[in-house]
């Protein structure tokens, strides 16, 4: 079984998040890159396969700051091989990393045949979850996304996903392998690897990179974006003093005020 | 012995590990640990078992997890072995080899000290932003790097948490009326890292090591002065390996030896009962009793008494070895949080504050007296911002 990991680097937001001069993008200067909080639940299902079924594990990360790191912690976590796509122009959208993975996929040796693809569903910059869908279309594969658990059949021709609904009901899916899952979130949280593991991948992993192709120019898009701004406070929380009783005198009268009784 | 050299296979070839073969089954070190009564492998136990090759049945127990890194088995044993700060940290390593799963908490903990420098997963680039409710000029080396007598490393919980933030304004203005000639490194700094080797990360607390040693050796200074004991162990104890040779200073020593000016300058009456915690690090490890009973006592209309357990004696409150991240889970396990102990005998002094040192403990204790209702009889305070509140304007 070889089952193929996509990471993307995402902004962090527990940094500070600039709007670039032009105010249609981050500014990538001032940003600060994590690995995608699904990509990793992805990993973390990748392992989890592993470890119950074997498997070989390649982890395909798009290149941006900090993604060595996040390169040479998925080595430590249990990842055989790491690759990075290199030579992208920054900035680059949400069907263009799709098809520099699409692209590396196909172009590298050893990436296919793979049984599984799993990706996260969504990114903070990807909230549409198109990379998923759009290397299972490029390489022809089913796709399943908001998967939060995946079990192998006897036979590895196929696997069970699980998806949750609302309301308490859970979906249970047959796919037929090769298969491309969106990962929403592991059936355990990604793990913690020890520091010293990362640091000794470091001496020991090498980071193989694909250089990216040049992609063929897919016309006006058809989605862009128009501006980028912060939401501005309307309005700030008025904080009630006094005792208890006063306190809900006027939490009557400001409700009673505003219509709300 | 070197912090990054030393494994639980070559132990028993250096000298501190023969020690640790000397061990007299005294069981001192179980009696003197805090969270002994609850450990399934005190440390006694783990001694014993070590010697009979039995090693693998503690690190698959969670004994090691209610380790709180207090020195309290290090200062009691009659053979002086050095278990706090040797076999603990190593057996803790293996540890968490063997986990299935880090609690969620400490895992959080040790994954933002790595990213962002510093546990509570806050923006590295505001470490620095307290500075501007300092009322003092505070130079920061990243924007003026003129060489300076010291290095203010500030740490974490004194850099973010606002409680902690109470101390560093009150440090700042210290330092400035004293006329210290000092510069801090701003957003560059980053945890020292010491509750990262003594929690079980010795990988972490390395990354962490290298990162500030390159970045003192940017600038020039004769001394580095910190607000947090845990800081003052590291530098102390595990970055001269990395050619850490300044002077070192604790910040509340720092002001005892400074104590001439500082009198002069303490013209406020304070009509506070004080009963001073002895942190663990900066008591059991470098013996700094007196320091801070002196500044207390330095301060007009201060009166001093002791809690029954003081100095070598004094409780832990948990905080050390990772057990500030842990909270939740002794709380699963059903234990006594350390520093509900602690508190029940600060209140029981009678006093109206509890006088601490380290950054951790003012979280710790204003957690504790306010699960235990006693947030009204009592007040945590840094010995810093009590002399802070001292000085007329």
């Amino acid at each position: 079984m070889h089952i193929l990991v996509l990471l993307k680097m995402a902004p962090d937001v527990v940094e500070d998040l600039e709007i670039a001069p032009g105010g249609k993008a981050l500014d990538l200067d001032c940003l600060r890159m994590i690995l995608s909080e699904s990509d990793d639940h992805a990993l973390e299902q990748a392992l989890l396969l592993k470890e119950r079924h074997g498997a070989k594990i390649t982890a395909l990360a798009l290149d941006a700051p900090e993604v060595d790191d996040a390169l040479f912690t998925a080595a430590a976590k249990g990842a055989d091989r790491v690759m990075k796509v290199v030579g992208m122009d920054p900035g680059f959208t949400t069907r263009e990393a799709a098809r520099y993975f699409s692209q590396a996929i196909a172009e590298e040796p050893g990436l296919l045949p793979a049984d599984l693809i799993l990706t996260g569903v969504q990114a903070i910059d990807d909230l549409d979850g198109l990379v998923a869908p759009i290397v299972a279309d490029g390489l022809r594969m089913p796709y399943l996304g908001i998967v939060t658990g995946v079990a192998l059949e006897a036979s590895a021709q196929a696997a069970r996903a699980i998806k949750e609904y609302p309301a308490g009901v859970r979906g249970e899916f047959l796919v037929q392998l090769p298969a491309v899952l969106g990962i929403q979130a592991a059936e355990k949280p990604p793990r913690y690897v020890p520091v010293a593991k990362v640091r000794a991948a470091m001496k020991s992993v090498k980071i193989e990179c694909s250089q990216a192709l040049t992609l063929a120019d897919g016309g006006l898009p058809l989605v862009g974006v128009v501006e980028m701004k912060r939401n501005e406070p309307a309005g700030h929380a008025e904080m009630l003093e006094g005792k208890p009783d006063q306190v809900s005198g006027q939490l009557c009268g400001i409700l009673a005020e505003r219509g709300l009784f | 012995m070197s912090a990054c050299s030393v494994t639980l296979e070559t132990l028993p070839q250096h000298p501190e590990g023969k020690e640790i073969l000397t061990c007299l089954q005294c069981g001192v070190c179980a009696g003197a640990c805090p969270y002994g009564d609850v450990m399934e492998y005190p440390p006694r136990r783990m001694i014993a078992m070590m010697r009979a090759g039995m090693q693998e049945k503690v690190f698959t127990s969670d004994s090691l997890l209610s380790c709180v890194a207090c020195y309290a088995c290090m200062a009691k044993c009659p053979r002086g072995i050095r278990l706090t700060e040797i076999l603990l940290p190593l057996m803790k390593e293996q540890t968490l080899a063997y986990l299935p799963e880090l609690p969620a908490e400490l895992q959080r903990a040790l994954q933002n000290t790595l990213r962002y420098g510093n546990p509570m997963g806050e923006p590295s680039r505001k470490r620095a932003a307290w500075v501007k409710t300092a009322g003092v000029p505070i130079r920061s080396f990243a924007e003026d790097r003129r060489p300076a007598d010291a290095l203010w490393f500030v740490e974490c919980y004194t850099s973010y948490y606002p409680r902690g933030q109470d101390n560093s304004r009150a440090t700042a203005r210290l330092f400035h009326r004293l006329g210290v000639d000092y510069a801090i490194l701003g957003n560059e700094e980053k945890c020292a890292g010491e509750c990262g080797r003594l929690t079980w990360e010795p990988g972490l607390f390395e990354t962490l090591m290298d990162y500030n040693m390159a970045v003192f050796q940017k600038y020039q200074f004769n001394r580095v002065v910190t607000s947090c004991p845990h800081a003052h162990n590291a530098f102390k104890n595990r970055y001269p390996v990395l050619g850490f040779n300044w002077a070192l200073e604790h910040v509340t020593p720092f002001l005892a030896k400074r104590l001439d000016g500082l009198n002069a300058l303490l013209t406020r009456k304070l009509p506070y009962l004080v009963t001073y915690h002895d942190s663990c690090c900066l008591g059991r490890q470098n013996e700094f009793y007196e320091a801070p009973r002196q500044l207390l006592r330095a301060i007009p209309g201060v009166k001093l008494v002791e809690m029954v357990h003081n100095r070598v004696n004094s409780l832990c409150c948990g905080g050390g070895g990772g057990g500030m991240w842990l909270d939740t889970y002794f709380k699963a396990k059903g234990y006594e949080r350390l520093s509900e102990r602690r508190v029940r005998e600060a209140v029981a002094t009678g006093a109206d504050i509890l006088a601490v040192s380290c950054p951790y403990e003012i979280s710790r204790f204003e957690d504790a007296l306010k699960v235990l209702g006693y947030d009204k009889r009592m007040m945590v305070r840094d010995v810093t911002e009590l002399l802070a509140e001292a000085m007329e304007e």
